[in-house]
């Protein structure tokens, strides 16, 4: 409101160079050009480009993979990944058992396939909280203003303030899973903490953008015409700010998954018998285990990071073909 | 600048005190939970669930409850720990370890992060600069416990270059799990660093630079590199925090005698007390590592401060 009174106030001491104001005040990358007549909109310029990049088809290929082996994992193998063979427990991979079997005896090829389930899951639930909850607080405090922007401001530090990992250690240490848990909680329970610890990263983002969107004139003139505050939100200042949003929360999937797998390898994220990469490597791990049967630990440690880099890398080519500063 | 400095204290205070009371909320305020594991697999007989309330002051209400915590942790008194001792001297004798690792960490991140950085940057659309972006992908993708894991099996078990644990901390030992630590920063620092070359390249204030006759090498060494090493700086402070969640992964992997040993082995034996004073501990180093790092950022940038 503040803003918006200051920005008349402006006009009304220099009618004659309104417009000039005005582009001195609002930035001029977010506004997509669609002024000049036959010019591609950021949007479909984005795309164009996108589509001859490799790395862009590769990971969508990948994350699609992925996707396909967290529902229907059954296409992939057809053994029990809960049966274990204790007589052929750390045999290495052979024809029997591809990737080999596990102290327990278990098919770590079966296992690594059932394990993408619960990252990606945990994975696309934290991401989704942390962006509803950011965009809803960003877009609060970045179009109100005044001092609820300055309560939600300090709220984010605070969140900010605890390192995801140390955060997610807290919550699951006072609520922690254990063998009783059902998968479903399981899983609930370490996307919300990451989810919880990470919407400030995104609020801020989208605060930054709505208050770069805000004093445009379009905007403005939406304003005068009548539209409702949740009309201007919803027409004129998500659709402007949402790509930064999406590209950030692509990134932030690969990296929720980083910290899933960390935490269960910790023993305070997922625990067994809950299947899960993080859980895998963590059995796996110890350094008398390391030297006599490394493909336990060497094919979940691949597909944990092979997962994590295709989002990172998805986010980060779609990043590339937004942001034209970069071509 | 003084007054730039006194407003970042003043704004760190409701920070401080926000993220000790979730941190203690989060432990002390669920009932029962603090003294579960105290009595090992069995639960508390009363009296001690009593005793122990008492002394953690938990019969009172919340409000008082962390005040008066908040004047033991300005007395440095964290608590007692499982086996009785204080919690304080325990992080005490750890934290040399720790922040031997840490400091070895950064100065990789520093020399390698920042020379890649700037090898994409100057080179960019060459090779070199096709194989730092696609190698720093990689490095960021794979986690920190994968990475440290690797590192055992290959230069530890495998190759035998480096001691397989480090046990007593000294610097050869620390090595390795210093190199692990900061392999996810290396990467963000590199990358960071090449997008802030290519975007200061573009300046007028280089091309002005080029157009005045001055060399290359004073171009890019004098005028665009400061001012691209700005950010550099901040995220390698904002980067403490991710720093100390490695470390907790790295001195458990090598086994360490560290912080994130303690913490970690403090979780496995629900070590309540124990747990939020080396957590309230890793908040409160990483909340003025970044005041240092703002006051900093002030000095290297008069535009910060001035506002």
């Amino acid at each position: 409101m503040t803003e918006l009174r200051r920005q008349r106030t402006d006009l009304s001491n220099e009618p004659v160079v309104p417009l000039q104001t005005d582009a001195a005040s609002g930035p001029e990358e977010v506004l997509p050009d669609t002024t000049t007549p036959g010019a591609r909109s950021l949007g479909s310029d984005a795309w164009r480009e996108l589509r001859g990049r490799p790395m862009f088809w590769i990971s969508l290929a990948l994350i699609l993979l992925f996707l396909v082996m967290a529902i229907f994992p059954e296409l992939f193998t057809s053994k029990d990944p809960a049966y274990a063979d204790l007589s052929k427990a750390r045999e290495k991979p052979s024809a029997d058992a591809w990737f080999g079997r596990d102290t327990q005896g278990y098919d770590v090829y079966a296992r690594t396939i059932y394990g993408a389930r619960a990252s990606i899951s945990v994975g696309i639930l934290a991401t989704i909280l942390s962006m509803v909850l950011g965009v809803v607080i960003g877009i609060v405090s970045g179009y109100r203003g005044g001092w609820m922007d300055s309560v939600l401001g300090r709220i984010g530090e605070i969140f900010l303030a605890i390192p995801l990992l140390l955060g997610g250690i807290l919550f699951l240490y006072t609520f922690p899973n254990g063998p009783e848990t059902p998968f479903m909680i399981g899983v609930t329970k370490v996307a919300f903490v990451i989810g919880i610890f990470a919407w400030p990263t995104i609020s801020r983002l989208m605060r930054s953008s709505v208050l770069q969107v805000k004093p445009n004139d379009y905007v403005q003139a939406a304003r005068a015409l009548g539209a409702s505050p949740m009309r201007i939100i919803g027409s004129h200042i998500v659709p402007n700010s949402l790509a930064s949003v999406i590209v950030v929360s692509t990134i932030n999937l690969g990296v929720f998954i980083a910290v899933e797998a960390t935490l269960s390898f910790l023993g305070v994220g997922l625990v067994p018998p809950v299947i899960s990469w993080g859980t895998q490597i963590s059995e796996a791990s110890g350094i008398g285990l390391i030297r006599v049967a490394p493909h336990i630990l060497l094919f979940p440690s691949f597909f944990l990071s092979l997962t994590v880099l295709s989002f990172i890398m998805l986010g980060d080519v779609v990043r590339d073909a937004l942001d034209p500063r970069l071509r | 600048m003084g007054k730039y400095i006194v407003r970042r204290l003043l704004q760190m205070i409701p920070v401080i005190l926000g993220t000790t009371f979730l941190i203690y909320t989060m432990v002390f305020a669920i009932p029962g939970n603090p003294v579960e594991g105290r009595c090992g697999e069995r639960p508390c007989p009363p009296n001690y669930v009593a005793a122990f309330n008492a002394e953690y002051n938990l019969d009172k209400p919340l409000l008082v409850q962390y005040a008066l915590y908040l004047g033991k942790l300005l007395q440095g008194d964290l608590g007692m720990n499982f086996y009785g001792n204080s919690v304080a001297h325990e992080l005490a004798i750890r934290w040399p370890t720790t922040i031997k690792l840490a400091v070895m960490a950064i100065i990789i991140e520093i020399v390698i992060g920042i020379s890649a950085g700037v090898l994409a940057g100057i080179r960019r659309g060459k090779f070199s600069d096709t194989l730092v972006t696609v190698s720093t992908l990689v490095l960021i993708s794979i986690p920190v416990f994968v990475i440290g894991n690797l590192a055992q099996l290959i230069f530890g078990v495998r190759l035998g270059w480096f001691p397989v644990t480090a046990t007593h901390g000294t610097f050869y030992e620390l090595i390795l799990p210093a190199f692990v630590l900061a392999s996810l920063s290396v990467a963000y620092v590199a990358r960071l660093m090449r997008a802030n070359l290519v975007e200061n390249l573009r300046a007028d204030y280089v091309r002005t630079a080029r157009a005045k006759g001055l060399s290359n090498a004073r171009t890019v060494g004098v005028h665009t590199l400061r001012n691209s090493l700005i950010p550099v700086i901040t995220y390698i402070g904002i980067d403490l925090g991710a720093l100390m969640g490695g470390a907790i992964v790295t001195e458990r992997i090598f086994n360490i005698n560290g912080v994130g040993n303690f913490l970690y082995r403090s979780i496995n034996q629900k070590d309540g007390v124990a747990v939020v004073g080396t957590i309230t501990m890793l908040v409160l180093v990483f909340l003025f590592a970044n005041l240092i790092v703002d006051i900093l950022y002030g000095v290297l940038d008069p535009r910060i401060s001035n506002d």
